[in-house]
């Protein structure tokens, strides 16, 4: 018989060690695809990939940038990766984190003189409770008329972009931006302190390893985290248990949502200093991968983000270096969600030599 | 014991030689040899995981064996894949059939068959197969509408449209009714009689000795003697089988007690289309007995456990109560804080999670028994609680931190019902304890379904398994089509007057 001399064969038990390897593995594979791609563009590779991933940090500001970009795609990702543990899929981060910073951006604008000094905290706050709120709405309508939160999720995002514009256009818009649709800039006193002088990450770095250590023991520690876990791997067993499925609907998407505003609001009281129609470059969407790249694990989401953030940076080192266009970051990260999902299939399978057949055929 | 098989004056049918076939953790087949002669009933006999279903696989051509040789009609053979063993005249009936529910029969088996013949036209040749060889089928007639033993026949009436010269039936009669078993025997009998050699699949040492000329017997992938079924004793066939004498286990007269669980006129719709509603269902359980539901699957079973365990509440007239107290708006958590304990059929995804290590799965229901203090979990107490259910029920696994997933199916069967059992229900729901589970795991799961009977439990078992249900309950009743029979003392029944009753005849 002619064929391909080797076959797939399911593994006796799932390889923990393939488990860890695999995102290694899509890196890798990401790497060397990428020089294929900087060839094929004409660009020396080496050269290219210097650009890419070493020159964004050689400097002070470099790491900087790294940790800033890294803090709201690991915000999204932690909030999402406890929901798609248990089978609840909010894929409208995105939509989440833009809530998250028209809430907390409204108490900037419109009250912070009457808060005083309690401002920034109640800021944060409101950012996670925007977040929260809009991811409410899938948890509704999944829990009350079982739709889909995918699909509802997904859509809120283009429900949110457009209200900020809305809001930017309309009755927020700074009187004296020149007709430019964003806020007034915030008050200084309402903006997250940088970690070092010379850099532009936040405290909100810090805070979200915070959080990253919260969500590793609520997982692995708390009976709640367990009962997610059951659902998501074995929804039978969960209801044979008796956990509740809407409580988990609702646990999972308003932690994500509440995630994913926080993310925003320290966007915009951070870096970005007020509000504008272009918050967030897609970090609602990336941590989708940095979620699955990290294994849903919070040490694999910290790392994954750091990646993803360095994604980020080499595409515009990329683009004022070398004059690629701005979709060679995207490239990158669709090569790593690809690899990964095809490193992901030796987890559970491996490639065995096919057995030779002894006897002849009839 | 080990006499040869009768030889057939021509060459024999099928002859298997030297037949290994490896898998990742298992030596599945281990050098086996079987022989089928003309016009022979032969059996194939072992234990759940003995090598039957992986033998019976590289005869159709499901798989290829890693070495050893086929022998057909005398010449070397290579069985490709299942078409080529249709070609060749082997034709199977499979365990679970392969039907769509909303096709009529005539549609089923035109999709089924290697040539392309439109279901009218093949109308004719279903009624002609059909009444030749005794099996009433209607070709028009719709599958959902059928009983499994009508089902069955439709995949019997399929194979022969194809003329076979052999035909594999694997475990043919673990979804009939008695009556219905005589009447398949009568059909092999006589397909037997026409020259068809049959390989027939079970381990159900009764039927053996009733149906086949000869016997070959299969434990852990190797051949453990071939026999003449009808020269043989139960207790000398289940020694080749198992290895070892079996004690069967007893139960021991006791008064019961008070009444631990009550169902009153229950009824219910099913959510399934294909579902069957509960009909005014009326039962008692009374502690320290063991109350058996007799019955084919898919006569209501799934969902009375459903309905009784508190994990579906639906649109529902009647009552339901636990040790005295109405349940029967409760959920499954709060029905298992009453007392409540529960062996689902389906082990990996319901009874246990399946990429989850024991210890975890202990968890699942026996978060009250300390594991948990404050909403954290005490991982401590967990893994002690899974190594006592390892110690106490012989589960064979690697430890508390082996997966569920990595254990047999038996093995998980006795560590879920150790779980439920060490939580001491005050009622215990098993559903099929013994299902796919090896003859030396069920007897140790029926002295601890004994045992928990003679402690003071309320136990109610549904099972296919009649000699299971004689074996251990108190009291047996039968569910047929979503209605229960009055429940009556053991001894008062036969397994005659149960298989009646699981036809739907004679409804008490």
């Amino acid at each position: 018989m002619i064929g391909f001399p080797w076959r797939l064969e399911k593994r006796a038990a799932a390889s923990g060690w393939m488990r860890v390897a695999a995102p290694l593995i899509a890196a890798a594979a990401m790497l060397a695809t990428g020089c294929v791609v900087f060839a094929l563009l004409g660009k020396e590779p080496l050269n290219a990939l210097n650009v890419f991933f070493v020159q964004p940090l050689n400097s002070l500001y470099g790491w900087g940038e790294l940790l800033l970009k890294a803090t709201p795609l690991a915000l999204c990702a932690l909030g999402l990766a406890l929901g798609f543990s248990a089978n609840v899929w909010n894929i409208g981060a995105e939509g989440q984190l833009i809530l998250g910073a028209v809430c907390g951006g409204g108490v900037a604008l419109f009250w912070s003189a009457a808060l005083g000094e309690w401002a920034l905290p109640v800021i944060l706050l409101a950012g996670i409770g925007g977040g929260a709120a809009w991811a409410a709405i899938p948890a509704v309508l999944r829990t009350r008329f079982n739709t889909s939160e995918i699909l509802v999720s997904l859509m809120l995002v283009y429900i949110a972009q457009l209200l900020l514009g809305f809001l930017l256009h309309g009755s927020w818009r700074d009187p004296e931006g020149y007709n430019f649709p964003q806020s007034q800039a915030f008050d200084e006193r309402l903006i997250l302190p940088v970690l070092l002088e010379g850099q532009r990450a936040t405290i909100a770095f810090p805070l979200m390893l915070g959080l990253a250590a919260l969500s590793w023991l609520f997982s692995t520690q708390l009976f709640a985290g367990y009962r997610m876990r059951v659902s998501g791997q074995a929804p039978a067993a969960a209801v044979y248990a008796g956990f509740g499925g809407s409580r988990n609907v609702w646990f999972a998407l308003l932690i994500s949502g509440g995630a994913a505003g926080l993310a925003g609001v320290c966007e915009v009281v951070g870096p970005i200093g007020r509000l504008q129609t272009d918050i967030s470059p897609g970090y609602g969407f990336a941590a989708i991968i940095v979620a699955f790249v990290g294994r849903l694990h919070p040490l694999g989401i910290v790392l994954a983000a750091l990646l993803m953030s360095l994604l980020y940076l080499g595409g515009e080192s990329v683009q004022l270096g070398l004059q690629l266009p701005a979709a060679v970051t995207g490239l990158f990260q669709g090569l790593l969600l690809f690899y990964l999902l095809a490193a992901d299939l030796f987890v559970d399978f491996r490639l065995r030599r096919a057995p030779p057949l002894d006897g002849r055929r009839a | 014991m080990n006499a040869p098989a009768t030889q057939p004056q021509a060459a024999p049918r099928l002859v298997l030689r030297g037949i290994t076939k490896r898998y990742p953790t298992v030596l599945a087949n281990d050098a086996i040899d079987v022989r089928v002669g003309v016009g022979e009933i032969h059996a194939v006999m072992g234990e759940n995981g003995a090598g039957k279903s992986t033998l019976v696989k590289i005869v159709y051509g499901v798989t290829r064996p890693d070495s050893g040789s086929i022998e057909w009609e005398g010449r070397p053979t290579i069985i490709e894949n299942p078409a080529a063993a249709r070609h060749l005249g082997i034709g199977m009936v499979f365990q679970h059939f392969a039907l769509f529910e909303t096709l009529s029969v005539a549609e089923n088996i035109a999709l089924a068959l290697d040539e392309r013949i439109a279901p009218a036209a093949l109308a004719p040749r279903i009624r002609a197969v059909a009444e030749r060889y005794g099996l009433p089928v209607d070709p028009g007639r719709l599958v959902h509408s059928m009983s499994v033993g009508e089902r069955q026949r439709v995949e019997i009436v399929r194979c022969l449209l194809q003329s076979p010269k052999l035909l594999i039936m694997d475990e043919p009669t673990s979804v009939l009714t008695p009556q219905a078993v005589q009447q398949l025997f009568a059909t092999l009998r006589r397909l037997a009689g026409e020259g068809m050699s049959i390989l027939y699949i079970s381990h159900k040492l009764d039927e053996i000795r009733t149906l086949c000329d000869s016997a070959t017997v299969l434990r852990a992938g190797r051949v453990s003697g071939t026999a003449r079924p009808r020269e043989e004793s139960a207790a000398s066939l289940a020694r080749l089988m198992v290895g070892d004498d079996l004690q069967e286990a007893r139960l021991t007269l006791r008064e019961p007690g008070e009444v631990s669980l009550q169902i009153k006129d229950y009824s219910m719709a099913s959510d399934d289309p294909f579902g069957t509603a509960l009909h005014h269902i009326d039962l008692t359980v009374r502690a320290g007995e063991i109350v058996g539901i007799a019955g084919v699957s898919g006569n209501g079973q799934k969902e009375l456990l459903a309905a009784l365990s508190g994990e579906r509440i639906g649109a529902y007239a009647g009552a339901i109560s636990l040790c005295g107290v109405r349940v029967d708006e409760l959920g499954a958590a709060a029905r298992r804080a009453l007392g409540l304990g529960f062996v689902p059929e389906e082990r990996l995804g319901r009874g246990a999670v399946p990429a989850m290590t024991l210890a975890d799965n202990t968890l699942l229901t026996g978060s009250r028994a300390g594991m948990v203090r404050h909403g954290f979990i005490k991982h401590r107490v967990a893994r002690q609680f899974a190594r006592a259910i390892i110690d106490e029920f012989k589960v064979k696994c690697a430890g508390e931190s082996s997966t569920a997933e990595q254990l047999s199916g038996g093995n998980l069967q006795k560590f879920i019902l150790g779980r439920e059992i060490r939580l001491a229900p005050r009622v215990l729901l098993a559903a099929q304890p013994t299902w796919g589970v090896d003859v030396g795991a069920a007897l140790l799961i029926h002295q601890a379904l004994i045992g928990l009977r003679d402690a003071g439990a309320a136990v109610l078992v549904i099972s296919e398994e009649l000699d299971e249900l004689f074996a251990i309950c108190d009291r047996i009743a039968v569910l047929t089509a979503g209605r229960l029979s009055a429940v009556q003392p053991r001894a008062a029944l036969t397994v005659a007057a149960v298989g009646l009753l699981m036809a739907g005849g004679g409804l008490a």
